[in-house]
């Protein structure tokens, strides 16, 4: 990473903030954005994550701060003087134009004369994978063609950063998870900086080279999937990628003899019979079942802890058939994993 | 909640058992609720009009004053008498360019209405664009006689500037001029537009909210500047909103007959024919033949105005 800082940054914030009145949207806010990488801005709705979005595509002005792109400070710059281009929410398509027409807009703003235009056009077509829908009308395509659609009004323009606004929310599971594979795909092949924002946690954790993790106007966090999910950098960053137990700093006072809050992910406790020995590095705690929730391929359980406190574990159901772990309830257990998979985190 | 007591069904009262019914015949429920207003549309709205489109294939008898009921194409053929017809394009054209002023004026009142007026600025200004619609039309029509009568307000306005010699140029021009701007065709121009532009701010001011905002983010995002986006977004997409509200503007002027029996310099309009023809007249037929006439008018314009495309965005 540090190669790459050294390059110019695609985007860059120096201290960023952009209020609302008493709202602080975004709150001196300081990142990197490196050429070429896809880059998630995670976070629940209101965190400022799409305000991050909007403020690189020109929509918004910081209320303080300055933005970069490439290098050339872009504050105070209007939407059309940015080379950058967005893929809306709700995709934004004009329904008075054909596909053809949409995806054409901004070669046709541009001037690009009207041998290369079509020929561009039907190129980001095929990149979608939609080229016989040409002709058509935005409102006679399903859902998530309209997306491919988006996706390929804004790419034929060749924006340096291609900024995408929670495109994938409206569509259904299944397609979803197809479109997160095609769109890193597209991202590889067109070599584009992509600034995807998105408040799934998977989503951002299947795609990202890097994440930022928003929260209230504040950026919490800044890593690779890995880092950010086995390294959280606070508690929230740590209960909203995945789920974690979140130990409080009593608890944790009783188990390991620090009074200091952590997180511990479900997958990594065991549960095993009362009286288990327990190994060098782990640590052991005793509870009762309180819930069995049956998901199919794994099944999460509820322990409610002898000290107080609550855990959930989360196991695959590998020899259990789904009368075995439905039965567990009420059960005393031992929950035991190893120290290294503890989090420490600070109290903020 | 006594009824969700599993020991005690409640016995089913009239009212359950008859929404259990509706329940299981949904067409029903739609013919119940629907036959009143399409017997009013069907029997009262378009009864009438056919009844009137028979009368208009009957003619009357120059003799006796009585009207003869056999089919005959003659009183349309009255249409085409080249008075009839320069009554027919004079009403036309006032209309065309009711509806032009109209939309010109409407359009920027709107836009500002929809796209930066606060929320507390859009109640003012739906008062001030409805409110003249509070007052009766007649009380309206006649103040404005007033204001451009040649003593009144505007005269006065316009004597105090100087212009005198270029009012007076405007009111010499022949078939539109008259003595006063009241007594012209200026002054019928001017009632209408001032009559009918909250018909046709409204549905600008509808059709300009509906266009949403990331559409307009996006023309800027793919390189177009304000006026570009304006132009081939904005105005595309308003454009259903102008020709609904240039419906009520055209059909509302091609029908009217008080404005232009006030103010005018009495050449003749299709409605104040109708009038004089159903009543004074008694010949029913040829009024009815009149008023086929902005019914065809309206056809016209309105295919014209689907074949540009005025109905893709709705």
């Amino acid at each position: 990473m540090n190669n790459a800082s050294n390059s110019l940054a695609a985007v860059r914030f120096e201290h960023v903030s952009r209020h609302f009145g008493e709202v602080r949207a975004v709150d001196n806010i300081s990142l990197e954005i490196y050429d070429g990488e896809f880059f998630s801005m995670l976070g629940p709705s209101g965190s400022g994550k799409t305000t991050c979005l909007r403020l690189i595509a020109g929509f918004e002005q910081p209320s303080s701060g300055k933005i970069y792109l490439h290098g050339a400070e872009v504050s105070g710059q209007p939407p059309y003087e940015r080379d950058v281009n967005t893929v809306f929410q709700d995709y934004a398509l004009f329904p008075h134009m054909t596909v053809e027409q949409n995806v054409g807009y901004g070669l046709m703003i541009k001037k690009v004369p009207t041998a290369e235009r079509k020929k561009r056009v039907s190129d980001a077509l095929e990149l979608v994978r939609l080229p016989q829908m040409a002709k058509r009308r935005p409102s006679q395509l399903s859902g998530g063609q309209r997306q491919r659609i988006a996706l390929a009004r804004a790419l034929v323009n060749r924006p340096r950063v291609l900024l995408l606004d929670e495109p994938l929310g409206a569509l259904d599971l299944k397609l979803r998870q197809e479109m997160q594979v095609e769109l890193k795909d597209i991202q590889k092949r067109v070599g584009i900086t992509f600034v995807f924002v998105t408040h799934d946690q998977e989503e951002a954790l299947t795609m990202s080279d890097r994440i930022a993790v928003f929260n209230a106007g504040h950026v919490e966090q800044i890593g690779t999937p890995a880092e950010i999910y086995e390294h959280p950098a606070s508690a929230f960053v740590a209960g909203f990628v995945g789920t974690s137990n979140l130990v409080r700093s009593d608890v944790a006072q009783k188990l390991t003899g620090r009074a200091q809050m952590f997180s511990i992910r479900p997958e990594k406790i065991r549960m095993v019979e009362i009286g288990t020995p327990v190994q060098d590095g782990w640590t052991a705690l005793e509870g009762t079942v309180r819930e069995v929730i049956y998901l199919g391929m794994f099944t999460r359980y509820l322990v409610a802890l002898e000290g107080g406190g609550e855990l959930t574990v989360v196991r695959q159901n590998l020899d259990e058939t789904s009368m075995d772990v439905l039965s567990a309830e009420g059960k005393r257990v031992q929950l035991t994993w190893q120290r290294v998979f503890d989090r420490v985190l600070e109290t903020k | 909640m006594a009824t969700l007591s599993p020991t005690q069904p409640p016995a089913p009262s009239v009212v359950r058992r008859l929404s259990a019914f509706f329940s299981k015949h949904p067409t029903l429920v739609l013919i119940l609720l629907l036959a009143a207003p399409l017997l009013w549309l069907g029997v009262i709205y378009l009864g009438s009009l056919g009844a009137l489109l028979l009368q208009s294939f009957y003619k009357l008898d120059d003799f006796t004053g009585l009207v003869v009921r056999e089919f005959t194409l003659d009183t349309y053929k009255q249409l085409f008498t080249q008075s009839n017809l320069d009554i027919v394009t004079r009403t036309a054209a006032m209309a065309s360019v009711v509806t032009l002023a109209c939309a010109l004026l409407a359009f920027p009142i709107s836009f500002y209405m929809a796209r930066y007026a606060s929320p507390s600025g859009k109640v003012v200004f739906f008062i001030a664009v409805t409110l003249p619609l509070w007052s009766s039309y007649l009380v309206r029509v006649y103040s404005w006689k007033l204001i451009l009568a040649k003593e009144g307000v505007v005269g006065w306005f316009i004597n105090l500037l100087g212009l005198q010699g270029a009012l007076d140029a405007i009111l010499a021009v022949p078939t539109i001029g008259g003595p006063s701007l009241s007594v012209s065709m200026y002054g019928t121009f001017l009632a209408f537009v001032y009559v009918w532009l909250p018909y046709m701010i409204i549905p600008t001011y509808t059709a300009l909210t509906r266009v949403p905002r990331s559409m307009l983010e996006a023309s800027a995002d793919l390189g177009a500047r304000p006026a570009q986006t304006f132009w081939r977004v904005i105005l595309p997409l308003a454009f259903p909103g102008v020709v609904a509200g240039s419906i009520f503007t055209f059909s509302l002027t091609l029908g009217d007959y008080i404005i232009p029996g006030i103010l005018g310099n009495s050449a003749f309009f299709i409605g104040q024919v109708v009038l004089t023809q159903q009543g004074t007249a008694g010949n029913i037929p040829l009024a009815a033949a009149f008023t086929v006439v902005p019914m065809f008018i309206m056809f016209v314009y309105l295919f014209i105005a689907a074949r540009l495309g005025a109905f893709e965005a709705l």
